[in-house]
C-alpha cells in the first residue's frame, strides 16, 4: 500500500494556532453566526411548541418563588432606606411614586435578569453543556433531526418570552412590600398608596421596562445555550459552561442596562 | 467460536478514498481507504486514539474529512447540502459507545423523538406500535416507561440500537458496542448485532477492541494501525500475520 502519510500534496507540516486576538474574533465570528442561525431557523416551522411551553414552565415556575422573595424584599429595604431622605425635605408622600418608578424602570428588570442569569442562565448552560459531553446533541443530529431547532431555539425563545412577565410580577410583589412598610409606618390605605405611585408611571415608562426585559431575557437564554452547545469535551468543560453563562450573562446585562437608560432618557423631556 | 463468512456481495455502500484528518498536529487519519459491501458486517479495529470513532463520525457528517473522498450511499458526504445530509442520516443509524440516550426522557420519548420528527404524518398509535415493536426486537418491553438512569450499561446500549433502528436504516455504525459490559452481555450484544443484520439487512460497520465481538459478528475486519487499515479481510487473514503491531490485539484477547 502506497505510504500516502508522505504525499506532498496532504498539509501534513505543523499547524500553527492562531494568535489571542485572531481567536477573539473568530469567536465574535462564531456568536454572530449561532445568533444569525436562531433568526433563520427558530421562527421556521415546523415548530417544537411542546418543548417551548415547557421551558417556558421550567423558566417561569421554578424561578417564580426566588423571583417573589427578591421583589418582596427589595420593595420593603427601598421603602425603608429612602424614607429618612425624603422626610427630611418633608417629602414622603412622594415615597409610593418613587418606589413605583424605581421598581419599573430598573429595579425590577435588572433584579429580574441578574436572577435568571444565575438560575435560568447556568442551568441552561450545565443542561446542554452535558448533552454535548454526554454525545446526545450528537445522537440527535444522526437521528436526522434539528438539535438546535429542539434545544437552542426553544429555550432562547421561553427566556425571551418569560423574563419580562416574571419583570413585572417582580415589581408587583416589589409594590407589595413596599405597601407593607408604608402601612407600617403611616396610616395610608392601599388605593391611595397605588394610585399615587401609579400615577407618576408614564407608557414610556412601561415600553422602556419591557423591551429592556425582552432584551434581558434573549440575553440569558442566548448566552446559556452558547456556552452549552458548544461546551468542550469533559465534566470541566460542563463547569465551565454553567460558569461562564452566568459570568457573561450578568456582565451583558449591566452593558445593556447603561445603554437603555441613556437611550430612553433621549425620550424624556 | 464459529467465525462469520465473507459475503460475495460486490454492490458498495461505502467508499472512502485517500481519507485525511488531523486536530492541529495531531495527524489521526493517514489515507485511509475502505469499502463497506452491502449486507456485511464489517469490523474495524484498532487501539485507542487512532481515529476510529474519527472515521465513523466523518461518515455521518459530525466530523469533516481534510483531504480525500467519503461515499455513502452513492453521494459525497462533504459535498452534499444540509438538506441533503439530514436525508442521508435517515438512511444511516449510529449507535454510540456511552449510548447517548437523551436522559430527561423515558425509553419511550428516546424512541419517539427520531420518529415523529422525520415521520410527522405517522398517528399516535402508529408511533406506538413502532416503539413497542422495536423494544420487542431488543427484547427490553418492559423498560418502555423507565428513565435511561434506571437501566443497566447492557440495556442502555440496547436502547441506544433500538432507538437508531426505529428509523429503518440501510447502514448500522456500532461504536465499540461492547465496551465496558461484562462478558455475558458482550455476548448478548454480539447476538442482537447478528440479529440486527439478519432481520433487518443492515450493513453495518462495528468499532470495536473486542476481538470475541470482532470474530462473532464480522464478515470481514480492517485493522487500522498508524492512520491508515493495513490488514483488511476475515479474521483468520488478519490475524494470521507476522506484522508485530497485530500480535498483541490477539495476545491480549484470547491468550491471556
Amino acid at each position: 500500500m502506497e505510504n500516502k502519510a508522505e504525499n506532498p500534496s496532504i498539509p501534513n507540516e505543523e499547524v500553527k494556532g492562531p494568535g489571542k486576538l485572531a481567536r477573539m474574533f473568530l469567536t465574535l465570528y462564531d456568536v454572530y453566526k449561532f445568533i444569525a442561525r436562531f433568526f433563520k431557523e427558530g421562527f421556521l416551522p415546523p415548530y417544537e411548541l411542546k418543548e417551548l411551553f415547557r421551558q417556558c414552565y421550567e423558566i417561569g415556575y421554578r424561578s417564580a418563588l426566588l423571583i417573589s422573595t427578591t421583589g418582596f424584599i427589595t420593595g420593603v429595604v427601598f421603602t425603608k432606606q429612602s424614607r429618612p431622605s425624603l422626610s427630611e425635605f418633608g417629602a414622603t408622600s412622594w415615597l409610593p411614586s418613587l418606589v413605583g418608578i424605581a421598581l419599573l424602570r430598573t429595579l425590577a428588570p435588572l433584579l429580574t435578569g441578574l436572577i435568571a442569569a444565575g438560575k435560568v442562565g447556568s442551568s441552561i448552560g450545565a443542561e446542554l453543556g452535558s448533552m454535548r459531553v454526554t454525545e446526545q446533541i450528537d445522537a440527535m443530529e444522526v437521528s436526522a433531526t434539528n438539535p438546535f431547532k429542539f434545544l437552542v431555539s426553544t429555550r432562547v425563545l421561553a427566556a425571551t418570552i418569560t423574563i419580562p412577565i416574571l419583570t413585572f410580577y417582580t415589581a408587583m410583589v416589589g409594590m407589595l412590600g413596599a405597601l407593607l412598610n408604608v402601612s407600617m409606618s403611616e396610616n395610608t390605605s392601599a388605593r391611595a398608596f397605588f394610585q399615587s405611585s401609579l400615577e407618576q408611571i408614564t407608557f414610556l415608562d412601561f415600553t422602556a421596562s419591557t423591551i429592556k426585559a425582552i432584551l434581558f431575557g434573549f440575553t440569558i437564554g442566548m448566552v446559556g445555550c452558547y456556552q452549552g452547545y458548544n461546551s468542550s469535551k469533559g465534566t470541566e468543560g460542563v463547569g465551565k459552561a454553567a460558569n461562564s453563562a452566568v459570568v457573561i450573562a450578568m456582565f451583558l446585562i449591566f452593558i445593556e442596562e447603561v445603554v437603555s437608560v441613556q437611550f430612553f432618557s433621549l425620550f424624556r423631556t | 467460536m464459529e467465525q462469520k463468512p465473507t459475503l460475495k456481495n460486490t454492490e458498495k455502500v461505502i467508499e472512502i478514498k485517500g481519507l485525511y484528518k488531523s486536530f492541529g498536529n495531531y495527524h489521526v487519519l493517514k489515507g485511509v481507504d475502505l469499502d463497506l459491501y452491502k449486507g456485511e458486517n464489517l469490523v474495524v479495529l484498532g487501539k485507542s486514539g487512532t481515529g476510529k470513532s474519527v472515521l465513523i463520525k466523518i461518515l455521518v457528517g459530525l466530523l469533516t474529512p481534510d483531504v480525500g473522498e467519503v461515499k455513502v450511499l452513492n453521494q459525497y458526504v462533504d459535498q452534499i447540502t444540509y438538506k441533503e445530509l439530514l436525508a442521508l442520516r435517515l438512511k444511516v443509524g449510529f449507535s454510540f459507545q456511552n449510548s447517548a440516550l437523551y436522559d430527561s426522557m423515558t425509553v419511550r420519548q428516546n424512541l419517539e423523538f427520531p420518529l415523529v420528527r422525520n415521520q410527522r404524518n405517522l398517528t399516535k398509535a402508529e408511533v406506538n406500535l413502532a416503539v413497542e415493536e422495536m423494544l420487542d426486537a431488543v427484547g427490553l418491553l418492559q423498560t418502555i416507561n423507565q428513565m435511561p438512569s434506571e437501566l443497566s450499561g447492557g440495556q442502555r446500549k440496547r436502547i441506544g440500537i433500538a432507538r437508531t433502528l426505529i428509523l429503518r436504516p440501510e447502514i448500522m455504525l456500532y461504536d465499540e458496542p461492547t465496551a465496558g459490559l461484562d462478558p455475558i452481555t458482550c455476548l448478548e450484544i454480539n447476538s442482537l448485532i447478528n440479529q440486527v443484520q439478519e432481520r433487518f439487512h443492515t450493513s453495518s460497520i462495528v468499532i470495536t477492541h473486542d476481538l470475541t465481538c470482532a470474530k462473532a459478528v464480522g464478515n470481514r475486519v480492517a485493522m487500522l494501525l498508524d492512520g491508515q487499515f493495513q490488514h483488511i479481510g476475515t479474521f483468520e487473514e488478519v490475524f494470521n500475520t507476522n506484522d508485530e503491531r497485530v500480535k498483541p490485539f490477539y495476545d491480549y484477547n484470547f491468550i491471556q
